[in-house]
C-alpha cells in the first residue's frame, strides 16, 4: 500500500531521517560556535566598546547639543530651513513622549550599523564593478541576503555570539547591506565610458581613476545605495530588539505582547520619524553633490 | 624626403610617429583571420564570411615633427579606431607605431602612462570633460595625474584658459557651458600637459560652423607658437585644408592617399578623393608656393608672397597679364616666379588619375 502513496502525498523523507539530517546541521555548527565563538567575539570586542562608547555619548550629551548637532547636519546637507524645522520638531515630539533614551539608543545603533554597511559595502561594491564573474557571484547571495526572512539572522548570529549588541548589530548589518553593494556596483558601471577613455588617455593610474573619477562620479547612486540601507536598518529595529538591543524596538515588543496600543504606536512612529529624517538628510545631501549637473549660474 | 627633414633626433626616417604595416581586426579570433586581411580580402568579405570587422588595414604613415597631419575619410572608415592606437587607447593586431624612436607598443603600463602625461595628449569630439570637476580642475587635470601639486597645477591652468578665451570661467562646471566653451576646456586640457604631441579626433566637428572657424583660429594661432605635432582627425574637407600640413586619406581602413594639401587637390589619386574634392574651392585653398616654379629669371612687377592663395594672387596680374611676377618666400626671399597660365591651370577643375599623385607623396 505504502508504494502507492506517493501520489496523492509528497513522498518526503521520514521524520526521523530529518529529524537526523537536521540534528547533524545543528550538531556542526554548534560544534563551529564551541571552538570559534570565543574567538570570533574577541574579534568584535573592538566594535563592541566603540557601540557602547557611541551610544553613550549619545545618552549622556544634553539634548539641545543633539538636536543642534543633528540640525546643523541637515543644514549642511540641505541648505534649507524646511529640514531643520523638520528635524527640531521631529525630535522635540520625542522628547515629549518620553522616548529620548529609546531613540538615542536606536540612532546610535543605525548610526554604527550604516557605518559598518558603507565601510564593507563599498569596497565590495567597487571589486564587484570591476569584474563580472565576482558580480555573478556575488549577486544571488545578495539576492538571498535581501529575501531571507529577517528572523532567519537572528539563529546563527545568536547561537554564536548569544544575545547582545554585537550580535544585534551584525543582523542588522548582514539585511541591511545588500542595497550600498548594489548601488555602488551599478553606479561605477555606468560612468561615462568616453570621460574614462579621456582618464586613461591622460596616463591616469588605476588608483587616480578609480578615487578621483569613478567613485565621485558614481556617488549620487552610491548616496541612493546608503540611503536605502539605512531605510532597512530602521526596519530591522523591532525584530533587533528580540535578541537584546535596546531602542526603539524594545517598547514596541512590549507593546505586542502585552497589547499595549498607545505604547506601540508612539514607539513605531519614532522610528517613522527617525527613517523620515535620516532618509532627507541623505537624499538633499546626494542631491548636493551633483549640483555640477544642473549648475548654469 | 629632404635632408633638412631626415636629421634631428627622430625615428630614422625623420618621422616623428612611424605607423608601419598598422592592422586592427576587431572581433573574437583577431590573428586567426589576420592571413587572410594580409592577402587582401575586402572589409564587407571578412565581416560576411568570418564575422570580424576590419578597423585598420596595412597603415603605413609618417608624421612629420611639427605638423599638423590631417586624417580623413568618411564615417566608419578607421579614423577614430588610427588615433587611439597612437596612445595605445586601442590594441593593434599586427604592425609597429614609433614615436620619436620609442617603439609605443613595447611599452609596459608604467612606461605607457608616462608616455600618455607627457607626451601625447589628446581631445575629444565629444569633448569628455570631467562633469564633477570645474573648468579650473579640468584644465589642471593632467597636470595633477603628472604628480603636480594642486597650487601649481592650477597656476599652470589658469594661463591655458586665458590662452583659449576663457578667463573668468574658472569656477564654472562644464554642464553650464556651450559647446564651443567645453571644446575650449577640451583644447586647454591637452595643452596644459605641455606634451609635443597633440592628438585630435574630430575635435571640432560637433561644434556649429561658426564656432568652429572659431576653434580653428585659435588652434592655429596656438600652433603657429607652439609647432607641436599634431593629428587631427576630420571628415571636413574645409577643416582639412584650412589647418592641414599634410593629409592622409582613409577609406575602410586603408590609406589611399598622403600628401600635401595642394598635391591632393590638384592630383586626386582615385575617383573617390577627386570626388571630396570637386566642390572646393581651389583659388581659395591652393597657395602661390604650390605652383611656382623656381626659375627667376624674367620676373619682374610687384613681389607675390608665395603664401599668398592663388585668389590673392589673381590681383597682381591686373596691369599687365602676360607677365611672370617674383615670389617672395618668407624668411628665404625671392625663390621663384609665377604667371597667370599656371594659376589657371591649377584652378581648373582635378585631373583623376592614379598617376603621380603617389608619386608626389613620396617626395
Ligand atoms: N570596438 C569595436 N568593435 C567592433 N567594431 C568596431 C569597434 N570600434 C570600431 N569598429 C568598427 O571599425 C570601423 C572604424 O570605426 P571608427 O570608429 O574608427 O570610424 P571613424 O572613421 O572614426 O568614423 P566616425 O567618423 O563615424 O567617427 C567601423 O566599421 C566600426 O564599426
Ligand atoms: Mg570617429
Amino acid at each position: 500500500m505504502a508504494e502507492s502513496n506517493w501520489l496523492i502525498e509528497f513522498p518526503a523523507l521520514d521524520d526521523a531521517t530529518l529529524r537526523a539530517f537536521n540534528r547533524a546541521v545543528d550538531d556542526a555548527y554548534l560544534a563551529f560556535t564551541r571552538t570559534y565563538g570565543a574567538a570570533i567575539e574577541d574579534a568584535f570586542t573592538p566594535l563592541l566598546r566603540f557601540m557602547v562608547w557611541f551610544e553613550q555619548a549619545m545618552l549622556g550629551a544634553p539634548w539641545w547639543l543633539v538636536i543642534a548637532i543633528v540640525a546643523g547636519l541637515a543644514w549642511t546637507a540641505s541648505r534649507g530651513w524646511t529640514l531643520v524645522v523638520l528635524v527640531v520638531a521631529s525630535f522635540m515630539a520625542i522628547g515629549v513622549m518620553g522616548m529620548w533614551e529609546d531613540t538615542m539608543r536606536t540612532m546610535a545603533m543605525i548610526s554604527v550599523c550604516t557605518l559598518i554597511a558603507i565601510v564593507v559595502g563599498i569596497p565590495i561594491g567597487i571589486l564587484m564593478s570591476r569584474s563580472d564573474r565576482l558580480k555573478s557571484g556575488v549577486v544571488p547571495v545578495l539576492d538571498v541576503m535581501q529575501t531571507m526572512p529577517s528572523f532567519v539572522y537572528l539563529i546563527p548570529v545568536v547561537m554564536l555570539l548569544g544575545l547582545g549588541k554585537v550580535p544585534g548589530l551584525l543582523a542588522v548589518v548582514i539585511y541591511a547591506i545588500p542595497p550600498v553593494i548594489r548601488l555602488t556596483d551599478l553606479g561605477i558601471r555606468l560612468v561615462d565610458k568616453e570621460v574614462l577613455e579621456a582618464t586613461d588617455a591622460f596616463g591616469a593610474s588605476p588608483w587616480q581613476r578609480l578615487w578621483g573619477v569613478q567613485v565621485p562620479l558614481a556617488l549620487p547612486n552610491i548616496m541612493a545605495g546608503i540611503n536605502q540601507t539605512i531605510m532597512m536598518a530602521l526596519a530591522m529595529v523591532v525584530v533587533a530588539s528580540m535578541i537584546g538591543v535596546k531602542g526603539l524596538g524594545q517598547p514596541v515588543l512590549r507593546a505586542v505582547t502585552n497589547q499595549y496600543f498607545a505604547m506601540g504606536v508612539l514607539n513605531g512612529l519614532a522610528v517613522v520619524l527617525l527613517a523620515i529624517i535620516f532618509d532627507r538628510v541623505t537624499q538633499s545631501y546626494g542631491r548636493r553633490m551633483q549640483r555640477y549637473r544642473h549648475e548654469s549660474r | 624626403m629632404s635632408p633638412a627633414e631626415a636629421g634631428g633626433a627622430n625615428g630614422a626616417n625623420g618621422a616623428k610617429i612611424a605607423i608601419r604595416d598598422l592592422y586592427k581586426i576587431f572581433g573574437r579570433a583577431p590573428a586567426s583571420v589576420l592571413p587572410l586581411v594580409r592577402d587582401g580580402i575586402g572589409k564587407t568579405e571578412l565581416l560576411e564570411q568570418h564575422g570580424h570587422v576590419l578597423g585598420l588595414d596595412a597603415i603605413t604613415m609618417n608624421v612629420r615633427e611639427g605638423d599638423v597631419h590631417v586624417v580623413m575619410g568618411l564615417s566608419g572608415s578607421g579614423k577614430s579606431t588610427l588615433i587611439r592606437h597612437l596612445n595605445r587607447l586601442i590594441e593593434p593586431t599586427a604592425g609597429s607605431i614609433v614615436v620619436d624612436g620609442d617603439d609605443v607598443l613595447a611599452l609596459a603600463p608604467p612606461d605607457l602612462r608616462a608616455f600618455r602625461r607627457h607626451r601625447a595628449s589628446m581631445v575629444f569630439q565629444r569633448f569628455a570633460l570631467h562633469p564633477h570637476r570645474t573648468v579650473l580642475g579640468n584644465v589642471g587635470y593632467g597636470l595633477r595625474v603628472q604628480g603636480l601639486t594642486r597650487p601649481q597645477a592650477e597656476e599652470r591652468a589658469r594661463v591655458w584658459i586665458d590662452r583659449v578665451g576663457l578667463g573668468g570661467f574658472e569656477d564654472r562646471y562644464p554642464a553650464a557651458l556651450s559647446g564651443g566653451m567645453q571644446q575650449r576646456v577640451g583644447l586647454a586640457r591637452a595643452l596644459a600637459t605641455d606634451c609635443d604631441i597633440l592628438l585630435m579626433d574630430e575635435a571640432f566637428s560637433a561644434l556649429d560652423p561658426l564656432i568652429r572657424t572659431d576653434m580653428q583660429d585659435v588652434l592655429l594661432r596656438i600652433q603657429g607658437e607652439l609647432k607641436k605635432t599634431i593629428v587631427f582627425i576630420t571628415h571636413d574637407l574645409d577643416e582639412a585644408l584650412r589647418i592641414g600640413d599634410r593629409i592622409a586619406i582613409l577609406r575602410d581602413g586603408a590609406v589611399i592617399q598622403e600628401g600635401t594639401t595642394p598635391e591632393i587637390v590638384m592630383h586626386p589619386a582615385d575617383a573617390y578623393i577627386a570626388d571630396f574634392v570637386k566642390d572646393i574651392n581651389r583659388a581659395r585653398v591652393l597657395r602661390v608656393k604650390a605652383v611656382m616654379s623656381a626659375e627667376t629669371n624674367g620676373a619682374c612687377g610687384p613681389v607675390v608672397p608665395a603664401q599668398a592663395t592663388l585668389e590673392e594672387a589673381l590681383t597682381f596680374f591686373h596691369s599687365d597679364p602676360s607677365g611672370r611676377r617674383p615670389v617672395h618666400v618668407e624668411e628665404r626671399g625671392v625663390m621663384g616666379s609665377v604667371g597667370l597660365p599656371e594659376i589657371l591651370r591649377a584652378v581648373e577643375r582635378p585631373n583623376v588619375g592614379p598617376s603621380d599623385a603617389r608619386a608626389s607623396a613620396m617626395t
